[in-house]
Formats: C-alpha cells, structure tokens, sequence
C-alpha cells in the first residue's frame, strides 16, 4: 500500500469525484453563479481576474513570509532566554499563554485602532506564529539527553559549547515541528488581520478579495480567492516540510520514511 | 577457588574512603563504601540493580558529589581528568556522524579536525569500525552504536576508562564478541577499568577482581580476586576454573542480596 500508485491516485479520484458532485448540484438545480458557481466558472474566474488576484496572494504570501520569520527570530530568542533562566520563564511564560489562548479574531480589531493597517495585519500573523515555535523549541531544549550532558561536563564543555553542539542540535527537530504549525497558523493570522482590515476598507490581500467579492455578490472571484488562500497554505507546508526534510533526513526518526 | 598473587598488588590509582551519598529526596545510595581502584586493573562492580553502582561510577567520574567521605587520587590533577565514561545506552549524537561522534570529547577540548583525525583513526579501528566512519547512529545495530560509545570514551587515550553495564541491553553472542574486543583494548592500552555489571559470567570473565555490593545501603559485601595472567578465551568460558568463579560469585552476590 505503502509504494503502490493507489497512495496517490485515489485521493485524487475523490477529489475529482467530489468536483464531479459540485458541478452535478449546480446544473441540476439550475443555481445562478450568484449562489454557488461551477467549478468551471471558478476556474475561468481565476484566470481571467489572475492578474489582481496573483497580486493579492502576493501580498498575504509576503505578510505570512514575514511574520513567519519574525515569529522564528522571536520565538528562538525568546526560548533560549527561558532555558538560559527559569525565573524569567515563570514570569512570562503566563502571558505568552494568554497570547495565545485569546482568539486573534478577538485582537485584531483593537490592533488597527493602535497600529496603521500593514502593521496591525502582520501583527496578527505574527502573534499566532509565535507561540508554537516558542513552546516547541523551549521543550527542545529541555529534551537534552541526560547521558549526553554528562559526557559534555566530563570533557569540560563551555556553556557555548553545550548550547552549540548540545542543545541546539537536539531542540532542531522540535522547532521544524514548531515551525510547520506556525506556517499554517501564520497563513491564517494575516487572513484574519486583513477580514477585520478589509472591512474597513483597507488593503490588498486574498481576504480582502474576499470581503470584497462578497460585498458585491461575486460569488466565482469569492471562490477563486478562497481556492488561492488554499493553495497558498499547501505551499507554505509542502516548504516547510521541505526544510524539515532537507535538515533532518540523515539523522531524525521523524524523516526517515519506511526506508 | 581464589587465585593468590604471588606479585606484589599495584599501586592504587584511587581510594574511596567512607564514601556515603544521600540524595535531596533521602534516599542513601552508597553508606561508608571503602573501595580501592588498582593501576591497571580490570575491575568490575557486580550488585543487583538499585544498590548504588551507577552512583559509585559518578561520584568517581566527579559527575556527582559524596555526601561523607572523600574520593582520594593517588595521580596528578590531569590524570584525574583524563576519565572515559561510557553509559548503557550508547548515548551517541544523532546528527552527528560516527566520525564527529567519536571527534566530540577531543573537540570540546579545543582539538581541530585535522589534528584530532589520526587519533579518532585509531580508536575507530580499535573497536572494529573503520569503515563506518561516515555512517550516522540511525544507520548502525545496537552492538555498533556501542562500539561507537568505546571509541568515543577511548580517543582521549584516558587513564580510568569507566563503564556503566554497557553491554546489558545487548544480545549475548554480540556481548561475547564485545567482551573480547574490550579486553583486547584494556590490553593495548594498560588503562584501568572500572567496569559495572550485574552479570556474574561476564564480571568474571572480564575482570582481575570484582567487587560484589549489597543494596541499601549501598557498599562492598565480598571480594574476589581472578589471576590477572589468566588468558581470557573461549576456553577459558569454558573451564572449570571458569565455572568455580561463577559459582564463588553466585554465592557472593546471592550473600550479598540477603544481607540487603
Ligand atoms: N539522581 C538521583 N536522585 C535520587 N535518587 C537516586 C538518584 N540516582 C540514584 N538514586 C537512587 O539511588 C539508589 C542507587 O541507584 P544506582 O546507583 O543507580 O544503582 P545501580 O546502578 O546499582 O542500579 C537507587 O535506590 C536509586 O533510586
Ligand atoms: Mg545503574
């Protein structure tokens, strides 16, 4: 099962199946476009509207890009200050909680009072970023094999040393872990960032396409948008899997396959 | 059955000398441990688990403090630096390659790549695994990934080599073949071994003398002393001298586990 084609062409028949189902329930019951075009016409939508639609996944790519690598910095930083002190990891890590547990729909409209539109999107894509590379990575570098720690103490290691070829290597796996889940997550920060920005009548992003589509009743550019955003958050994962593979696949249990 | 020495015993490297540990939660590990570790010797520490080997081990790597008592060094302050500890896993790193494995004790102590290669050379062909060298931990069977651990614990060319029943989680025909590698190294090098098991048939197959503990608290309840000159090979697995040690042993430990 494993290695026969059946792995991959049947998840592809269902889904020709369900698209199949999609356009039946459209033209059996004669639906107009306004309430649920075919997928035909979404296609068709898509190719004719690219150019501003490619523009918009432009600029939600580059918001979740950018939030992503500025929740990496942060969270790595911030979790290397946690191993490094656990008075200041008491201290903070309730907030970091609080951060996270209060939902970014709930956040993002106070955020476009205080900050100017871009920054109050970004915001919101980074703040849901963080938390999962910070957590993963902070249990990372706890996860350091005890026996290992020893033999660095007996060979006189430096905390550099420790926290170079020690700890780092080990919390690796944890934050491509953390990493992955934020990719996903960041993608929907910057949606919702740019849903609570676009009804205000602001920005450019895919979740502005869709406000937007939706105000004026264009259901198929409403679909087209939303197959893009889809899309765009396979690329971020089918990425980060990448990297994760790239990095780890000599060495990690997690990458190594059946082989 | 005790082989007596005719030679004169040699120098101690090492005294243990009312050691006792008790860790934070109260539990006494090791009560007045008197033990002595000879240059040069083959020694094994043979108890049931539980009765303080692995503290022992520590508290003479200086990875653990004693509570009471003191570790006495008969050596100078390097030489009491110059320790190989290998663990009963292989504890090996791994994202590094067997190569940077056995590199690590050498390059945490500042020794660059290239100066470090004849001996990581050398180490690697002492336990068999020359050809290895760009393989990672993953790719090697738990009897290599031990061999790794050896390697790794002997590039330093240390004095005390201790060993925390490395071959236990190994299966008997590849610990058998580790035996006989390990005293062929012991041999090569004159290093001193401090070696911990709960086997009797390989402490006395391996050692020039074996300390039997009792548990709770933890110190020595026999002694035995094995004829250092007594070639150990497959006839010598075999032999009833061979066997009338075991047996000496079984009774000692057995002794041992009552009086715990
Ligand atoms: N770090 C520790 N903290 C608390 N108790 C410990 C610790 N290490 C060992 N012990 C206890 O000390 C006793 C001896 O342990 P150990 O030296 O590991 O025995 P052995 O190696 O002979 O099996 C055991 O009862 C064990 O539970
Ligand atoms: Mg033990």
């Amino acid at each position: 099962m494993e290695h026969s084609p059946f792995r991959w062409l049947l998840p592809l028949a269902v889904l020709a199946l369900a698209l199949l189902g999609w356009d039946l329930i459209v033209t059996l019951n004669k639906l107009p476009p306004y309430i649920l075009p075919s997928p035909a016409l979404v296609l068709e939508t898509l190719v004719k509207d690219h150019v501003v639609l490619l523009n918009s996944m432009l600029v939600t790519l580059r918001t979740t890009g950018i939030a992503l690598l500025l929740a990496m910095l942060g969270g790595v930083a911030l979790a290397l200050v946690f191993a490094t002190s656990r008075i200041i990891e008491f201290s903070l890590f309730p907030i970091a909680v609080i951060l996270q547990v209060t939902p970014i729909i709930a956040i993002a409209p106070l955020m476009l009072i205080y900050l100017d539109t871009d920054t109050a999107v970004l915001f919101c894509a980074w703040i849901v970023a963080f938390f999962p590379v910070l957590a993963n990575t902070a249990l990372g570098l706890k996860s350091v094999d005890p026996n290992l720690r020893d033999l660095f103490r007996l060979s006189g290691a430096s905390a550099w040393q420790t926290l170079v070829q020690l700890k780092l290597p080990t919390a690796l796996p944890y934050f491509l872990g953390g990493l992955r889940i934020a990719g996903g997550l960041a993608l929907i920060g910057a949606v919702v960032g740019e849903m609570a920005a676009g009804s205000a009548g602001q920005g450019s992003g895919l979740a502005f396409r869709i406000v937007e589509s939706a105000y004026r009743l264009n259901i198929p550019r409403l679909f087209a948008a939303l197959l893009l955003i889809s899309f765009s958050g396979i690329v971020i994962y089918a990425a980060l899997s990448l990297l994760s593979w790239l990095v780890l696949r000599r060495w990690h249990e997690s990458e190594l396959g059946g082989s | 059955m005790t082989l007596s020495f005719t030679e004169p015993a040699p120098a101690p490297l090492l005294a243990l000398e009312g050691v006792g540990k008790r860790f934070a939660n109260t539990v006494t590990a090791l009560d007045g441990l008197d033990m002595v570790v000879r240059q040069g010797e083959f020694l094994s520490l043979l108890g049931p688990s539980g009765c303080g080997k692995s503290t022992a081990l520590r508290l003479i790597a200086g990875l653990a403090d004693p509570t009471a008592g003191r570790i006495a060094w008969n050596a100078a302050e390097a030489d009491r630096r110059s320790i190989g500890f290998v663990f009963q896993e292989p504890t090996l790193m791994p994202w590094a390659s067997v190569f940077s494995n056995v590199f690590l004790p050498l390059r945490l102590a500042g020794t660059s790549r290239k100066a470090a290669t004849p001996a990581i050379e050398e180490a690697l062909e002492m336990v068999g695994l020359t050809a290895f060298r760009d393989a990672y931990p993953r790719e090697l069977s738990g009897g290599m990934k031990m061999r790794v651990s050896i390697a790794r614990a002997l590039v330093t060319r240390p004095r005390l080599l201790l060993m925390d029943e490395p071959f236990a989680a190994l299966d008997e025909i590849t610990r058998f073949k580790l035996n006989n590698d390990l005293l062929e190294v012991w041999r090569r090098l004159g290093c001193t071994i401090v070696f911990v098991t709960h086997s009797v048939f390989e402490s006395v197959f391996l050692s020039s003398r074996i300390l039997v503990f009792r548990a709770r608290p933890g110190r020595i309840a026999a002694e035995l002393e094995i004829d250092p000159n007594q070639p150990r090979d497959e006839v010598f697995r075999t032999s009833p001298e061979y066997v009338g040690l075991c047996r000496e042993a079984s009774k000692a430990l057995a002794h041992a586990m009552e009086a715990g």
